[in-house]
């Protein structure tokens, strides 16, 4: 006979409660060593990078050309008037780019013969626009077309590079909401169609709704990567934030506008991404939870 | 006896180089319930989407209420909603509350108005009692509470004819009751059923009459006195006591007459 414990006394309600009581966190002797741990391990880390980069020979001039209070101060305003045509170059394209990208996504997913040849485009659309270099995109468009002179269309660069960008993007986020249809179960269509839905009322009212659910967090994710994209236009010209910090920068010998634009980008870039990651986590949630969407 | 409400004449049906149906000829009696029955893969699910025509015959006619359809037909989508059909796996739309999952095809595909589609499928969710659960998204309901709504969807638009395809086989035991229990009422009502089923009790009860499916070949039709207690072909006895010896304390009397 194995020595098996004595029966345990059923909890009393009293117990039970206590059980259940949510515990404040600095009582629970494990967080706190947890806490102890990263906080320490963070100043071991940071810290010595601080003290490896501060002990540096350059890192005087370094400081001076990059993190100088002065020339942030000055380069701000310009940079910051630069910043706010990046922010008007995403909201324009974004809306754009989610519209192509969805049409191509319902084209490529199409089943008539006669569709044919707009999935062939389709499928030639994404693949070159996400095969070549964005750089190389706007440059091309945004020197090419309004060298072109053609009467009737808006010639500048800010135009044709913002224009780039939406073609580049949208291939990929054609390829997103591809992948989120991808996910929706067959059954789903077949049901659709059974209840007498068009093919077309069955994507519209089906299959899309689910789908763009699922590819909520990575279309987030290109937010953040076409807000960063929008600096690239510079290379055309346009005064926008780059350009702006680039201008100063070599007018000045300092490059602390640089640090200026790139905290700015981070200032957005930083919070979409936590909501991303919120987004996901919930998903994931619901996922492990049995529930549906 | 009238016109059959559902003809199927010479049906073929094959995957690829595989033939699943072979000559199918059945006729459907309004009002009358018909359950198929066979083992797994003898095609009983593929002959209710070819009825649907959700899946392409390769051969065939089938007619419906005198006229013929085939899934090239220029108004399929008014044909289908004539024909309504139910899943194994319910098929729940789980974007939308039960009640949108119930008025989604009235509204678009009969173009009938939000507030009266509505109105409607709350009657009929009333009616198989769910109507509290109008509101709910699909995966807060039990399986068997969403395989009802499932079958209230398919009855929103009125269809001539409903196909049930194993509508019990994704259900925990203790649910299956009370999607037969709306099955049979449907039967009381006097509407024309296609089920493929392996509740054998069940469909010895409900049906009218039995077909028993063998490798796509209807073997044996019958009332369910004649395919249960006397069945003509050795294959058909040969599967009913496979299933019925299976069924857990669902033996039923299978006279076996060598």
């Amino acid at each position: 006979m194995s020595a098996l414990p004595p029966p345990a006394q059923a909890l009393n309600d009293a117990q039970i409660a206590e059980m259940l009581t949510p515990q404040a966190m600095w009582r629970d002797p494990a967080l706190v060593r947890s806490a102890l741990i990263a906080l320490l391990s963070s100043i071991v880390v940071f810290g010595g990078l601080a003290w490896l980069i501060s002990g540096t020979e350059g890192w005087e001039s370094v400081q001076r050309s990059f993190f100088n209070w002065e020339h942030f101060r000055a380069s701000f305003p310009k940079i910051w008037d630069g910043f706010k045509l990046n922010i008007k170059i995403f909201m324009i394209a974004e809306p754009i780019i989610l519209g192509i990208g969805l049409l191509l996504a319902v084209i490529r997913a199409s089943r008539g013969p006669a569709l044919f040849p707009l999935r062939a485009f389709a499928v030639v659309y994404t693949d070159l626009f996400r095969g070549a270099p964005v750089l190389l995109v706007i440059l091309t468009l945004g020197f090419g077309v309004p060298a072109l002179r053609i009467d009737g269309i808006p010639n500048t660069p800010l135009v044709w590079g913002t224009v780039a960008i939406i073609l580049s993007s949208s291939a990929y986020q054609a390829e997103t909401f591809r992948a989120g249809i991808g996910t929706v179960h067959g059954s789903q269509r077949a049901a659709a169609r059974a209840l007498g839905l068009s093919s077309t009322q069955a994507m519209r009212y089906v299959v899309l709704p689910q789908a763009i659910r699922r590819v909520i967090p990575p279309t987030l994710s290109g937010f953040v990567g076409l807000q960063k994209e929008t600096a690239l236009i510079s290379v055309l010209g346009p005064l926008e934030a780059t350009r702006q910090a680039q201008i100063y920068g070599s007018l000045h010998f300092n490059y602390t506008s640089y640090v200026v634009a790139g905290l700015l980008f981070i200032s957005i870039t930083i919070p979409l991404a936590r909501f991303t990651d919120y987004l996901l986590n919930r998903s994931e949630e619901r996922r492990s939870m049995g529930g549906a969407v | 006896m009238s016109d059959p409400i559902l003809s199927i004449r010479g049906l073929y049906k094959a995957y690829d180089q595989n033939l699943v149906l072979r000559n199918i000829n059945l006729d459907v009696a309004e009002h009358e319930v018909i359950c198929l029955i066979g083992a797994s893969g003898c095609g009983k699910s593929t002959l209710l989407r070819c009825i649907n025509l959700l899946e392409e015959v390769n051969a065939g006619a089938i007619v419906l209420d005198g006229m013929p359809i085939s899934s090239d037909a220029p108004n399929l989508n008014r044909i289908r909603q004539r024909v309504g059909m139910v899943f194994q796996s319910f098929n729940l739309f789980p974007h939308m509350t039960v009640i949108d999952n119930v008025t989604l095809a009235p509204r678009k595909v009969l173009g009938v108005k939000r507030s009266e589609a509505e109105s409607a499928g709350l009657a009929l969710l009333d009616r198989f009692g769910l109507v509290d659960k109008a509101r709910e998204y699909p995966d807060r309901l039990s399986g068997g509470q969403q395989q009802r709504v499932a079958i209230i969807r398919a009855l929103a638009l009125q269809p001539q004819v409903l196909l049930l395809d194993e509508v019990t086989s994704a259900l925990d035991p203790e649910m299956v009751g009370e999607v037969l229990e709306i099955i049979a009422e449907l039967k009381h009502l006097g509407m024309t059923m296609l089920l493929a089923t392996h509740q054998m009790a069940f469909a010895r009860q409900i049906a009218d009459r039995v077909a028993f499916l063998d490798a796509g070949v209807i073997l044996e039709i019958g009332s369910p006195e004649e395919i249960f207690t006397n069945p003509r072909e050795p294959r058909t006895r040969q599967f009913l006591e496979r299933i019925i010896g299976a069924e857990p304390g669902g033996a039923l009397p299978v006279t076996a007459t060598h």
